[in-house]
């Protein structure tokens, strides 16, 4: 029997830093919380809005495969494998921080707001020689579909990444049912809710809600709004 | 009380950073290195309540000083810390910890 967490968007941790405000789906940063550390390999789930012209200087990382998606706004992104990048919304950014990376991350404008979902999952190899990449995604194509935008395999649609985890995302019409199989055994799903109201096995979630399912080989989804937009992290539920 | 934690990680650069965040906080005193002996000779002379495992250790590496540091310390707790900064730091030592 398929079992569930449910993490209501009032219930996530919050740090407003004044140029930087930031929800917490899992324990990050100053925000501890002993429940909610993970949800299988996937450990990191914030949702960042950032002034215009604001953002990290230049910080490490390792061991920890990054994944940036701009919801509205542009990052621009420099580190220390000498990529200059900027992503903007309807792209998506992928780092293997491996056995040590620098970066900096910058809302690309002065005068707009950026918001950002910045994911971080647990790698299935420890110390890979770090490497980035950027995808402009088919935005179109996601329309009453879950695009996948993320996978283990490099010649397969989306990036790709350290670990046996598949990234959809979907933008749905009001009313719009379909079925997500996961993709392999043992893995569970972390649905988010972008945009809208949606149901998922019998839940309702609103926006920036996040349901946990695992235990099971499908989700059931049905669109309750006409703007219902969300992303599926299908996730091993053992960590490596 | 102070928590004394043993960072040991190969990139000196993330070493310096992890050296700053954990001995940011009043209650944490950090030690880091990025040798194996070094580690080692510093279990030898003082206490330690945590080592966290950092960044470009190799798995031998990393069963050798183990068992090295729990010869030393029986019981001694080792985790790894992923991330390289502050982000999943204070999580990990609490957990680890409690």
């Amino acid at each position: 029997m398929s079992q569930f967490i449910l993490h209501k968007e009032n219930t996530r941790g919050h740090a407003n830093h004044g140029w930087l405000d930031a929800h917490h789906s899992f324990s990050f940063a100053n925000y501890y919380n002993p429940e909610r550390m993970h949800f299988g390999v996937l450990r990191v789930l914030n949702d960042d809005s950032i002034d215009g012209g604001m953002g990290f200087g230049s910080h490490p990382h390792d061991n920890m495969e990054i994944i940036t998606i701009p919801l509205a706004g542009a990052i621009a992104h420099k580190d220390s494998m000498g990529n200059s990048a900027v992503i903007k919304n309807g792209e998506i950014q992928v780092m293997s921080a491996g056995t040590g990376v620098s970066h900096s991350e910058f809302n690309a404008n002065a005068d707009e707001q950026l918001n950002l979902l910045q994911i971080w999952l647990f790698p299935n190899k420890k110390n890979v020689t770090p490497r980035y990449d950027q995808q402009t995604l088919d935005v179109a194509a996601r329309h009453n579909n879950f695009q996948q935008i993320l996978s283990p395999n490099a010649d397969d649609a989306g990036v790709w990444i350290h670990q046996d985890a598949w990234f959809s995302l979907g933008k749905f019409d009001e009313g719009f049912e379909t079925e997500y199989k996961i993709k392999k055994a043992g893995n569970g799903v972390y649905a988010f809710v972008i945009n809208g109201e949606v149901t998922i096995n019998g839940q309702v979630l609103s926006k920036r809600d996040g349901l946990g399912v695992w235990d099971t080989d499908s989700i059931s989804f049905k669109a309750n709004t006409a703007d219902a937009e969300v992303l599926l992290m299908d996730v091993p539920m053992e960590l490596n | 009380m102070q928590t004394t934690i043993l960072y040991i990680g190969r990139d000196t650069e993330i070493t310096a950073v992890m050296n700053r965040l954990l001995n940011a906080r009043p209650e944490w005193k950090g030690l880091c290195v990025c040798k194996n002996e070094e580690a080692i000779s510093i279990c030898k002379e003082q206490h330690i309540d945590l080592v966290l495992l950092g960044n470009g250790i190799d798995h031998e590496s990393e069963i050798e000083m183990k068992n090295k540091l729990l010869a030393l310390r029986p019981g001694l707790k080792i985790i790894q810390h992923y991330g390289g900064g502050s982000g999943l730091l204070y999580g990990e030592i609490m957990s680890a910890l409690n």
